[in-house]
C-alpha cells in the first residue's frame, strides 16, 4: 500500500510538475474585452468602430526588470475561398486569363501593434508570429499543392491590396495605444460592407523581441433588416424567392395597364 | 434632318444619364463608392448601396425608349446597371424580371387591342422556353469559369453593332427612298425566301400568313437563349426577324413579340433565382416602378414619330450601346485583378 501511495504520489508530481513546466515563462496574463460582443448591422449602416480594452497582469514571477511590452493584435473575420484573376490583353481585347484561388482566407482582416512591427520583433519571429500583412498566412492552392507565397507574389499583392482598399484589410501600426505602462486600448473599424459571422481576435504581447504571452477574444457581427431578410432567402429559397420575384413583376406590369388605363 | 437630329440628342441624353460612375465598369464593385447624402437604399444581392432616385430615373429613362420603340430595354437597362458598378451577373439576371414587368403591362395593351396572335405566340414559345433553359446553363458555366463579364461584353458588342448597325443602314435608306418619292416597298411580292419552301406549315389565323413552324421554334430557341445570357428581352431583333425573315404583318408583330419577351424573361429569372441566385428584388422592383411608368409617355411619344426615323432612332441606339462595350473592352482596365468569393463564408 505504501509503495503504491508513493507511486501515485510520484506520478501526480510528476504530472504536476510537467503542467507546470509548461508555465513558468507565462509570467503575465493578459485580461482583454470588447466594447461589443455582438454587433448589429442595419442597412443603413454606414461603417463603425468596436473598441478592446486590456490590461498585462503581473504575477510574483514576473522578471523585475521587464516594463516594456509590445502588443499586436489580430482581427481575422470568417473565412471564405476566392478567386483573384488577371486580365491580360489577347487579341486586342482585355480578358481574364491567368488565377489563382485562395482558400480559407478571413473575409476581414486587420492587424494592429503599438509600433512598426519591425521594432517588435526580428524577421524571423514576425515571419513565426504573422504580425502584418506580409506575413499573414493567405493560403493558395498551387496546382495540386496548398502554401502561401512570397508576399510580393502579383496575386497575393494584389489580393491584399483589393481587400484593403475597399477597408477589409488593413493594418496599422499605432492603433494600440499604451494608457499607462499595463493598460492598453486598440479601435476596430469596420467598413459598412463588413461580412456577417464570427471574428476571432487574437492578442499577442511581446516583450524584447519576444512573444511573453497570448490570449484571444470574439465577437460576432449580424445583419438584421429588410435587405438582409431579401439576401437570405434568395440563397436559401431560390425557387421560392425566384416565384415571388415572378409575380411582383407580373403585378406590376398589371397596376402599371390599369393606372394608365385611358382607352 | 433636323427631325431626328432633335430627337437623337433626345436619345442620347436619355442614355447617359448624369451618374456617379466609378472608374470601372466591368468586374467587381471594387473601389469605395462616393457617399451621397441623397436617398441611399443597399441592394441586398447586388452588394452595393445606391441612389434610389437615380435607379428610379434609369428605369424611368430605359423604360421611355422602350415605350417609343415598343421594346422591352433590357439592351440600355442592362448596361446601364453595370456602368453604375452592378456586376454583369446581377444585372443580367435582375434586368429579366424587370423586362417581364414591363412586358406584361405592354402585352395587355396589345391584348385589349386585339394585336397579338395567340398560335403564333404559343409556336414561338415552345421555341423560347428551351433556349432559356439553355442560356441560363450557358452562363452558369461561364461564370464558373470566370468569363462571363468577357462573355456578356462581347454577346453585347457582336450583336448591337450588327443589329444596330443593319437598323441604322435601314432607316436611311428608307428616309433617302422617301425623300426620292419612291414608295417604300417594305414587302416585296412574290419574293418568297426558302424559309416559305419549309415542311409543316401552318395556317397563322390572325396574322394572315402561312408558315413553317420551324423557323418559328428556330427564332424563339435563339432568342429565349441570348435573352437569358444579355439580360434583353430581344424585343428588338426578334420584331426585325419577324417582319423581315417570316412576313409578320406589323399588326400583330410587337403584340405577339411582347408575349415570347413575358414568358421567357418570367422563366429567366425563376432559373437565374434558383441556379445562381443573383435576382436582386430590390433593384428589379425600383427599375420595374420607374420601367413601366416611363413605358406609358414613351408609348404616346413614339406614336407621333414617322416608322423609318423611329428605325433610324433605335438602329443610331442599339449601335452606340454596342460601341460603348467594344471600347470598354479594348481600354486598359484601371485594376488588372479582381476578387470574386466563390464560397465558404459563415
Amino acid at each position: 500500500m505504501t509503495v503504491r501511495a508513493a507511486l501515485a504520489t510520484l506520478c501526480l508530481a510528476l504530472v504536476l510538475g510537467a503542467a507546470g513546466a509548461t508555465r513558468p515563462a507565462q509570467a503575465e496574463r493578459l485580461i482583454v474585452s470588447v466594447s461589443n460582443q455582438r454587433v448589429t448591422v442595419t442597412p443603413n449602416y454606414s461603417g463603425g468602430e468596436l473598441v478592446l480594452f486590456g490590461s498585462v497582469e503581473k504575477d510574483a514571477t514576473t522578471p523585475a526588470d521587464r516594463s516594456e511590452y509590445d502588443l499586436v493584435v489580430t482581427v481575422s473575420g470568417p473565412p471564405a475561398d476566392m478567386v483573384t484573376r488577371r486580365k491580360e490583353r489577347k487579341f486586342g481585347i482585355w480578358i481574364n486569363t491567368d488565377y489563382r484561388q485562395f482558400l480559407k482566407v478571413p473575409t476581414y482582416l486587420a492587424l494592429f501593434a503599438n509600433r512598426p512591427f519591425d521594432a517588435i520583433a526580428s524577421p524571423e519571429v514576425q515571419r513565426r508570429q504573422q504580425l502584418g500583412l506580409n506575413n499573414v498566412l493567405l493560403t493558395q492552392r498551387v496546382g495540386p499543392d496548398y502554401a502561401d507565397v512570397v508576399p510580393n507574389d502579383a496575386f497575393r499583392s494584389a489580393f491584399v491590396r483589393l481587400r484593403s482598399e475597399r477597408g477589409l484589410y488593413r493594418e496599422a501600426t499605432s492603433a494600440v495605444t499604451f494608457l499607462t505602462p499595463t493598460l492598453f486600448r486598440t479601435g476596430i473599424p469596420l467598413p459598412a460592407e463588413v461580412p456577417i459571422g464570427k471574428y476571432d481576435i487574437e492578442i499577442k504581447l511581446f516583450s524584447a523581441g519576444n512573444l511573453v504571452t497570448q490570449t484571444e477574444t470574439s465577437f460576432e457581427i449580424v445583419k438584421v433588416g429588410f435587405e438582409q431578410f431579401v439576401a437570405t432567402s434568395a440563397r436559401r429559397d431560390g425557387l421560392i424567392y425566384g416565384l415571388v420575384t415572378a409575380f411582383m413583376a407580373l403585378m406590376t406590369g398589371w397596376m402599371a395597364s390599369i393606372v394608365f388605363r385611358k382607352d | 434632318m433636323a427631325v431626328f437630329g432633335y430627337a437623337g440628342r433626345r436619345a442620347f441624353g436619355l442614355r447617359f444619364p448624369k451618374k456617379p460612375c466609378p472608374g470601372s465598369g466591368f468586374g467587381q464593385p471594387q473601389g469605395s463608392f462616393p457617399k451621397q447624402t441623397r436617398v441611399q437604399i443597399f441592394l441586398p444581392i447586388a452588394d452595393i448601396p445606391v441612389n434610389i432616385f437615380l435607379i428610379l430615373a434609369m428605369g424611368a429613362a430605359v423604360g421611355f425608349v422602350s415605350g417609343m420603340f415598343g421594346i422591352g430595354g433590357g439592351f440600355l437597362m442592362t448596361p446601364l446597371l453595370i456602368f453604375i458598378g452592378v456586376t454583369p451577373a446581377v444585372a443580367v439576371a435582375s434586368v429579366a424580371s424587370h423586362i417581364a414587368a414591363s412586358s406584361f403591362s405592354g402585352a395587355i395593351f396589345y391584348w385589349r387591342r386585339r394585336a397579338i396572335d395567340p398560335l403564333l405566340a404559343v409556336v414561338l414559345l415552345s421555341g423560347g422556353v428551351i433556349g432559356t433553359a439553355l442560356g441560363v446553363e450557358t452562363f452558369t458555366l461561364m461564370r464558373a469559369l470566370g468569363q462571363l463579364d468577357l462573355m456578356i461584353a462581347l454577346s453585347y458588342v457582336v450583336l448591337l453593332t450588327a443589329v444596330g448597325g443593319l437598323m441604322f443602314w435601314e432607316g436611311v435608306r428608307a428616309i433617302l427612298r422617301a425623300r426620292r418619292g419612291i414608295p417604300a416597298t417594305m414587302r416585296r411580292p412574290g419574293s418568297h425566301g426558302w424559309i416559305h419552301g419549309l415542311p409543316l406549315k401552318i395556317r397563322f389565323k390572325r396574322s394572315k400568313i402561312y408558315l413553317s413552324v420551324i423557323p418559328v421554334i428556330v427564332v424563339g430557341i435563339i432568342i429565349g437563349f441570348i435573352g437569358a445570357v444579355m439580360g434583353i428581352g430581344g424585343g428588338f431583333i426578334l420584331v426585325p426577324i419577324m417582319i423581315y425573315l417570316l412576313r409578320v404583318p406589323t399588326s400583330t408583330v410587337i403584340g405577339t413579340s411582347m408575349v415570347l419577351t413575358l414568358v421567357t424573361m418570367v422563366f429567366a429569372t425563376l432559373l437565374h433565382a434558383v441556379t445562381n441566385h443573383l435576382v436582386d428584388a430590390v433593384l428589379a422592383l425600383i427599375l420595374m416602378v420607374g420601367g413601366v411608368t416611363g413605358a406609358q409617355f414613351g408609348a404616346r411619344f413614339g406614336q407621333k414619330i414617322r416608322g423609318e426615323h423611329l428605325r433610324l432612332l433605335l438602329g443610331l441606339l442599339i449601335l452606340s450601346v454596342g460601341i460603348r462595350f467594344a471600347i470598354e473592352l479594348g481600354i486598359k482596365p484601371d485594376d488588372l485583378f479582381t476578387i470574386r468569393e466563390t464560397g465558404g463564408a459563415g
